[in-house]
């Protein structure tokens, strides 16, 4: 039979099209366009070749943000992932203790960023907030808006509130899809509550937690807004992470080539190290085959 | 030896096991026979000691066991599932076992090769199971079983998963697998025909309840009543309620079979017949047989046989004829009944008047 062609047909995929140009494409194309061009307004353009790479990739102020974020999402990942599953293990099975953990474990996903952000600006003020106020009068001089090691663990425990939960709630629902017969069997083994960890229930759980990983780093790689409205990227530049930087450049120095050439240089970075914890974990899955 | 005194367990105030006294002897094989939710994985689960009865007590070897945990028993078990640890090669295994026990690394060795040989799982020592078939897993997790040499193997429907022709295959070799080793196996299984096949012991299981337990073919052969009879019989036993009035049973006042030599002996007044689908024939192949009237609904054709469901006065019965017969629906035919296979039970007890006396 002969193929018919039916060039309707791309009147039903046009919309996706349409979508994806304007939400994807074209931005996209938009700051590669600014990238490589510099600009004073009034619709004028000049070329500037690889200029704002070059200067991106040569600044100092670029590289510590940059280290600033890698730091900030290992810090992260060491804490969230392994706190996430101690969690999901303690978490009860069956009965009603379940609806009240898994509401409990998601409450702090529901709140907006922002929000979230508000609550620990307020909560870890000297003058008003519970954090704050109770640190201070029992003798430790908690103050994070004058000392970066202060404000950086205000944005850490402010990240592992919020966010700890979605790890849980993966893990969770890898464990609870293990058949109790693995359980039983460890148990006719005498199998060590460790052994039962190491070789029942990590295993069984590394698919969900491969996408924890893959989703609270990139999540925490482009973290803008509790950091922002906490410290505002400081005391000095100390929380400042890429997307805060970038903003700053952007919006506050309106540099828009510069800015431009760091996004694009900020995409590629999370694209690759996004590929490389898919290939590291998938890798050794499939040296086991 | 594993005695069960007088054994129950409920759950939510319902009997999961109802009292039961069971006493399984070193190196036999115990089929645990009945239909799903019958209780077969209740049961071995508290013989395993993974559930503490309700009321009763568990000994082996004399030893009151009831209280120990599962891990100090000695206990293997094998699921319907297949069930082994998914990160490790099939070596690793079958090793865990024996590492758990700190056995020295030239013993473990020794003995996984041994079990790998004996199950033929040599190729795939360094797979992991997600790797292997589904026999293949199976047979990983039989020779954990296996090199953990203990008292008690639990088998619970270890081949219900498994495709027909690797059942076959794995079914014949188990009973040679495990005979050496001198421990208790109990088999659960809904199959009739996979427990005549293992041979044994069997348990008939029915709600909880074990209905009759002794010899497998003593137990197909004499049920002890009409329970025992319908758990051992797949397709589904034939039955029909009649009263017996000197030389024959009648329906309704009219005689329509003979009663048998070895059925003499049962009073007369009302009685429940019942025999296995394989004793109804289409013709007449012996002697001993009754011809009856009966009207034929549905005809299935499985493989070399078919079943071929009847209406019997208002009862539903089936035959399993050799051969492919495609029989009409809907037809008045004469079938026959070889009425020395005939089994006569109590119409409000359920308990067997007579054994049969012949061989099935």
């Amino acid at each position: 039979m002969e193929k018919t062609w039916n060039n309707k047909a791309w009147f039903l995929v046009l919309p996706v099209l349409l979508l994806v140009a304007f939400s994807a494409v074209i931005p996209l194309m938009t700051v590669v366009n600014y990238s490589v061009q510099d600009t004073f307004g009034n619709n004028q353009f000049f070329w500037a070749g690889t200029d704002w790479f070059v200067e991106i990739l040569t600044s100092p102020r670029f590289w510590d943000a940059l280290w600033r974020n890698l730091i900030f999402s290992a810090v992260i990942l060491a804490i969230e992932v392994p706190l996430g599953i101690l969690i999901a293990l303690n978490m009860p099975k069956h009965g009603l203790g379940v609806p009240v953990c898994l509401v409990l474990m998601a409450l702090p996903l529901l709140i907006p960023w922002n929000v979230v952000g508000t609550i620990w600006q307020v909560f870890g003020r000297v003058d008003i907030g519970l954090l704050g106020y109770f640190l201070n009068s029992l003798g430790i001089s908690y103050n994070y808006t004058q000392n970066p090691t202060h404000a950086w663990a205000t944005v850490i425990v402010m990240d592992v509130w919020h966010w700890t939960s979605l790890v849980v709630l993966l893990c969770y629902a890898g464990l609870v899809s293990i058949p109790d017969a693995y359980y039983q069997a460890a148990r006719i083994d005498g199998a060590s509550r460790w052994s039962v960890f190491r070789y029942i229930q990590l295993p069984k759980m590394k698919r969900v937690l491969l996408i924890a990983v893959l989703l609270r780093f990139m999540d925490s790689f482009m973290i803008y807004t509790e950091p922002f409205v906490v410290t505002g990227g400081g005391p000095g530049n100390s929380t400042t992470f890429l997307s805060i930087d970038l903003v700053k450049m952007a919006i506050g120095q309106f540099d828009l080539g510069p800015a431009a050439a760091m996004s694009i240089i900020y995409f590629l970075i999370i694209l690759l190290l996004s590929w490389v914890f898919y290939t590291v974990m998938t890798q050794s899955d499939a040296e086991q085959k | 030896m594993l005695e069960l005194r007088n054994v129950s367990k409920t759950v939510a105030g319902e009997y999961h096991i109802r009292p039961t006294d069971l006493t399984l002897k070193r190196g036999t094989l115990n089929v645990l026979l009945g239909p799903t939710l019958a209780g077969k994985t209740s049961l071995m689960r508290l013989m395993a000691g993974l559930d503490k009865p309700t009321e009763g007590t568990v000994h082996f070897d004399g030893a009151d066991v009831t209280g120990m945990p599962v891990q100090k028993r000695n206990v293997a078990m094998v699921y319907q599932q297949f069930i082994n640890y998914p990160a490790l090669s099939v070596y690793e295994n079958i090793a865990s076992p024996m590492r758990i026990a700190g056995k020295d690394a030239g013993t473990i060795d020794r003995e996984v090769k041994k079990a790998a040989e004996l199950l033929k799982l040599t190729p795939y020592l360094d797979r992991t199971p997600l790797n292997l078939s589904g026999g293949q897993q199976q047979r990983t997790a039989l020779a954990r079983a296996i090199v953990k040499n203990a008292n008690l193997v639990l088998l619970d429907e270890p081949l219900a998963n498994l495709d027909y022709k690797l059942r076959e295959e794995l079914r014949e070799e188990l009973p040679k697998i495990f005979a050496a080793s001198g421990a208790i196996f109990v088999y659960a299984t809904t199959e009739p025909s996979e427990a005549l096949l293992l041979g044994g012991n069997t348990a008939a299981l029915h709600e909880g309840a074990v209905t009759q337990f002794g010899r497998t073919v003593d137990v197909y052969r004499r049920p002890a009543d009409l329970v025992t009879a319908e758990i051992f019989a797949d397709p589904p036993l034939n039955t029909i309620a009649l009263t017996r009035s000197g030389h024959a049973f009648l329906i309704e006042g009219e005689p329509v079979i003979p009663v048998p030599a070895h059925l003499a002996s049962i009073a007369d007044g009302p009685v429940t017949l019942a025999f296995q689908p394989h004793h109804l024939f289409l013709h007449a192949a012996n002697g001993h047989t009754t011809p009856l009237k009966a009207r034929t609904l549905v005809s299935e054709i499985a493989g070399s046989e078919s079943f071929i469901h009847l209406d019997f006065a208002g009862r539903r019965w089936v035959m399993l004829a050799h051969g492919i017969h495609d029989i009409e629906q809907d037809r008045e035919i004469v079938v026959h009944l070889d009425s020395r296979h005939l089994m006569a039970f109590n119409q409000s007890t359920g308990k067997a008047l007579v054994a049969t006396p012949l061989a099935a």
